[in-house]
């Protein structure tokens, strides 16, 4: 492990962000958009935007980072930039970590962007303060890049990569809370709701939302969210193989 | 006879269930440019990988620089240049090689002696994906000379290239061996034959020859490579039949 090499890595990975400007813009303009978008479908239940727009600020950076990473990783995995990397002195944690940094700096943007759209212009009103928000949606868009990393050493090609998007996210937005109480679920959904992390993420939101200081169960649920992304780098630091055949 | 930079032993290596190197023994010598040649398919890739240490192996022993191919160790001291170009197409060329220079542990002015080295001085700040493939795979090549290896492995590095590219390339070759680093270049270029210090031929996984050009001229009795290698790989198809 090195620091020199690891933000090396996270630069060169800013530059290829930066330098794809269509890439750039809708990673940081489209989750404020769509923010817009539900307000005025809940036009005349401002309540109901509160609920459901605070866990989607989390939900965003998720879905974005990881389809970003999946196809980002897969491409080194497949142009032999990845081989080649893995015949230098890096070692697999600084490129993870590389990457893990490069998309929180990017994550930290477009959840500001969101952030600020929904509470400076469309009236999002929580308990919480807005800073703790973007924290959350942070931590969920390192979630959301390890899995996709973890998950590109599944895919063959880009159409693969991007077919798990509706496959590994999409069952866990619809089980994390957002579209019915966890507690009206049927059982063997509740437990399948419990173990995914996503549900945690979205948790924290609302308690950000409910409570105007830092919860025990606030905390809890912010452990769970780094500590599943931890598990996940971890797991894809495994499927980066040195040797194959 | 100079020292041995790597050595081969009784590789075997399968790739997608079908045997592609069949117990090889060769060696390489420490400061020789190495010809590796062989038709399609006839394992070249497959052995630079294993010499690497990037291709998982079934039996054998690679020993490179004194230690077993892919120790950590060699991570500063092996260069290695796939056949596809692999740089990032949405860098420039410097920032490529500048990235690499970081990972390697030099500094950025020793990248931009690298780009300049493959002739590419002028290209510098154009994206890798605006250029001609001949130019991405100097962009390629830079990348792996910046840190200076003491073993280099090219698997067709002239692909693509102009001859006037391919005559300094190999130029460059030379002085590098000169001054004491181990090459090992594949082609399918038999002019290119011709200007290694050794050449190993490979035919269906198997080495057919280990020789010097001149020694394989006398031993096929022709002067011309492309025939020598001809023959050989003819002699070698009948006596498997």
């Amino acid at each position: 492990m090195s620091a020199r090499i690891t933000l090396a890595t996270a630069g060169r990975v800013l530059t290829q962000l930066r330098r794809d400007r269509r890439t750039a813009a809708m990673l940081l303009l489209v989750p404020g958009l769509l923010m817009v978008l539900l307000r005025y479908v809940f036009h005349d239940a401002p309540q109901t935007f509160d609920r459901i727009g605070l866990p989607l600020l989390g939900v965003f950076p998720f879905v974005t980072m990881f389809l970003v990473t999946s196809v980002a990783m897969l491409r080194e995995r497949t142009s032999g930039t990845l081989e080649r990397l893995l015949t230098t002195p890096l070692h697999k944690l600084d490129l993870l970590l590389g990457y893990g940094i490069a998309f929180a700096v990017a994550a930290a943007l477009q959840a500001a962007v969101a952030t600020a759209v929904a509470y400076g212009l469309l009236g999002l009103d929580t308990q919480g303060p807005p800073s703790l928000v973007v924290g959350i949606a942070i931590a969920n868009a390192v979630l959301g890049m390890a899995l996709g990393l973890f998950v590109s050493a599944f895919a063959r090609s880009e159409f693969q990569a991007v077919q798990f998007m509706p496959a590994v996210v999409l069952p866990q937005v619809l089980l994390c809370g957002l579209l019915t109480p966890r507690e009206d679920m049927v059982n063997w959904l509740r437990a399948a709701s419990d173990v995914l992390p996503m549900t945690y993420a979205v948790d924290a939101l609302t308690e950000i939302g409910t409570h105007a200081e830092v919860t025990g169960a606030l905390i809890r649920d912010t452990v769970v969210v780094a500590g599943a992304a931890a598990g996940f780098l971890v797991l894809g630091a495994a499927t980066l193989r040195r040797r194959t055949g | 006879m100079g020292a041995s930079a790597v050595s081969v032993g009784g590789l075997v290596v399968t790739r997608g269930g079908r045997e592609v190197l069949h117990g090889l023994d060769c060696g390489v010598r420490t400061a020789t440019v190495t010809g590796l040649l062989g038709p399609s398919g006839s394992g070249k890739t497959t052995l630079l990988r294993a010499i690497v240490g990037v291709q998982k192996i079934r039996a054998g022993v690679v020993t490179v620089l004194g230690h077993p191919a892919g120790a950590p160790d060699l991570r500063h001291r092996v260069g290695y240049v796939t056949q596809a170009p692999s740089v990032y197409g949405d860098l420039t060329v410097r920032e490529n090689a500048r990235y690499l220079a970081a990972v390697c542990g030099v500094p950025p002015a020793a990248a931009d002696a690298a780009v300049a080295d493959v002739g590419l001085r002028e290209r510098a700040d154009q994206l890798v994906a605006s250029l001609s493939s001949g130019e991405r795979a100097r962009a390629s090549l830079a990348c792996a000379l910046l840190a200076g290896p003491e073993l280099l492995v090219l698997d067709e590095p002239t692909v693509g290239l102009d001859p006037v590219l391919r005559e300094d390339l190999w130029g460059r070759f030379h002085a590098l061996a000169a001054a004491g680093t181990t090459l090992i270049v594949s082609s399918h270029v038999m002019d290119e034959a011709a200007r290694c210090d050794r050449l190993l031929l490979l035919r269906d996984g198997r080495l057919v020859a280990d020789d010097t050009p001149a020694a394989l001229r006398r031993r096929t009795g022709t002067d011309d490579l492309e025939q020598a290698f001809l023959r050989l790989i003819r002699v070698g198809s009948r006596e498997v039949a």
